[in-house]
């Protein structure tokens, strides 16, 4: 439900503002404010599992709640327009190696339901490498496809059909 | 019990099993050229099993699309003397007659013989002993004998598809008896479900769930509802086909970066790489000699099919027009290829001969998938789209015959036509 709130929003941020975002919040802010809080004799116990939630926490917000990038008819090329959010979500991956990303390729539903699956792997596979280059571990990140299976909109137009070819960036815990 | 309650709990028990619990209705849109003439008799005997039985083996035969019904009046036993003139004036080229007769431990012998009226000559016949239940199962195996009889190849009557069903969310993956009754849910998920694909012994479906978020290759024992993972590497695993021995499956997987073809055993282990290409490799489909693998790969630029030797090697194009051709499924014996071609902007079927490279188009609809030949190669099941639903369809190879398979609340996709089945 969580997730399918954050596609949604992220959908609509992508639609409503372009592609400037707000101000970044890089996770390594997040974990040090975390470690700020201990304080007198008080020691707070603090957990891995805590830490990587905190950390989570920042990818809800900002530019980081974006996570959806779309792409062209029969391409699977990443659009300069969402070249500065890849950018921030390889920051964010960089700073934090525990947290792991799950990218789901998708694509339109005109012919075959393999070949589909096979060209949202394309998609999906074409965002990793370019999170990779910018520094991402490769373990750190799978891609994989869901063809035209998950469509977020199911009518059969152009309109539709390009909100279809997306890649969706999913963080621990979303997947 | 009297023989006359135990008709009628035959009659009941009939009345249960012919209960549409299926929903997946069969319609005729267009039949042979040349249909055989034949009269069905009502079986002589208990009445409501011998209606139903006769029913299920006339429905079989009309829906082929290559046998006319000729009206044949009054229950006639096997054994009866048969007025061939008679027959002939009413223009039945062949005729069926038979009885059901209680036996022991409340099953039921039926037995029939088929005639052929022209030659004025008993064509055989057989007996099957059969519990009230399986007066379905019964008719099917008749009708199966009067169509290898009457056209030299086997009838798929006895046989079993499968395929998905959508509605409401939820996806379940179906298996239905060839006429669509008897439909049983194998499983069902809240994600998707594709590419069912059964064994050669028709006990195992392979198939791709997304119930783990991402594409995984599941084997189903369809018996006992046990099923296991075959592939779930890294990145996406699908497409799954059976070598015609059973034991291997041919998968798609991108374990090593690209959708690529790969060989494992149904039990996951002894992965090998079939091919290689910088480009897409998908959808295999081995051919029924086990020699070949035909599959899509967009490596010359466009999806296009394509062949290597199952034990790996080079890579051979297959089809050369347009720029898309998409799922190619090779008939039964071998000799031609269903697959799906992008014509002018709409997805349709068509029918290599692999001798000749000849090419027809079989359809004439927009949005057609997932080609799968009856295991007698006469008809080709896929996936279509009416009025912005999910529907299956059927064609002949010739292309006279048509069917249209639909369920009232949903989208059917993915059709895989089932094995023959030994008995």
């Amino acid at each position: 439900m969580r997730k399918k709130l954050m596609i949604v929003l992220g959908a609509a941020l992508i639609a409503g503002c372009g592609t400037t975002g707000g101000p970044e919040q890089p996770g390594a802010d997040v974990e040090d404010r975390s470690a700020k809080r201990v304080d007198g004799a008080q020691v707070k116990p603090v957990t891995a599992d805590d830490q990587m939630g905190t950390a989570l926490a920042a990818t809800r917000q900002g530019e980081l709640a974006k996570r959806s990038v779309f792409f062209d008819y029969d391409s699977y090329v990443i659009k300069d327009e969402f070249k500065s959010l890849v950018e921030a979500h390889a920051r964010f991956l960089v700073a934090n190696p525990k947290v792991k990303m799950l990218i789901q390729g998708n694509a339109d539903e005109r012919g075959s339901r393999e070949y589909n699956l096979a060209l949202g792997q394309k998609r999906a596979e074409a965002l990793k490498k370019m999170l990779t280059l910018l520094g991402a571990r490769e373990e750190q990140v799978e891609a994989v496809s869901l063809g035209e299976e998950k469509p977020r909109c199911s009518e059969a137009n152009e309109a539709c059909w390009s909100q279809n070819r997306r890649d969706d960036m999913l963080y621990t815990g979303e997947f | 019990m009297t023989a006359f309650s135990r008709a009628a709990l035959a009659l009941v028990l009939f009345a249960l099993t012919f209960a549409a619990r299926a929903q997946l209705t069969i319609e005729i849109t267009g039949a042979g050229a040349n249909r055989i003439p034949v009269a069905i008799a009502d079986f002589a005997g208990e009445p409501g099993v011998a209606r139903a039985v006769a029913m299920v083996v006339r429905a079989d035969l009309e829906r082929s699309g290559l046998f006319r019904l000729v009206e044949a009046g009054t229950p006639l036993a096997e054994n009866a003397a048969v007025n061939f003139a008679d027959w002939k004036a009413r223009g039945a080229d062949a005729l069926v007659v038979g009885s059901v007769a209680p036996a022991a431990n409340g099953r039921f012998e039926v037995r029939f013989r088929l005639h052929d009226v022209q030659k004025q000559a008993s064509l055989g016949g057989l007996a099957y002993l059969m519990t009230a239940q399986q007066g379905r199962t019964t008719g099917h195996r008749i009708a199966d004998y009067v169509y290898e009889k009457l056209l030299g190849e086997p009838g798929i009557f006895s046989t079993r598809i499968a395929y998905v069903v959508k509605s409401a969310g939820r996806f379940e993956l179906q298996i239905a008896d060839a006429d669509g009754m008897n439909a049983q849910t194998a499983l069902a998920s809240r994600e998707p479900i594709i590419s069912p694909a059964w064994s050669p012994d028709g006990s195992r479906l392979a198939y791709v769930s997304f119930e783990s978020k991402k594409p995984v290759v599941y084997v189903h024992s369809l018996a006992t509802g046990k099923r296991h993972v075959a592939a779930n590497f890294k990145g996406s695993n699908s497409a799954p086909a059976w070598s015609p021995d059973g034991g291997k499956l041919a998968v798609v997987l991108t374990k090593d970066g690209g959708s690529q073809l790969y060989s494992l055993n149904a039990d996951g282990s002894g992965v090998v790489r079939l091919a290689s290409s910088s480009g897409i490799d998908t959808e295999p489909f081995f051919s029924p000699d086990g020699q070949f693998i035909y599959f899509t790969s967009d490596r010359g630029g466009s999806p296009q099919a394509y062949r290597v030797p199952a034990s790996g090697g080079a890579a051979q194009r297959i089809t050369f027009e347009g720029s898309y051709n998409v799922t190619p499924r090779l008939s039964p014996d071998g000799k031609s290829m269903a697959f799906v071609t992008r014509n002018g902007g709409r997805f349709q079927l068509a029918l290599m001969d692999l001798a000749t490279r000849q090419t027809q188009i079989l359809t004439d609809s927009d949005k057609d998938e997932s080609p799968s030949f009856a295991p007698n190669g006469r008809m080709i099941l896929y996936a279509s789209e009416i009025g912005g639903r999910g529907v299956l369809a059927a064609v002949s190879s010739d292309g006279r015959v048509k069917q249209k398979l639909s369920v009232q609340a949903g989208d059917v996709r993915e059709p895989a036509w089932g094995p023959f089945l030994k008995h």
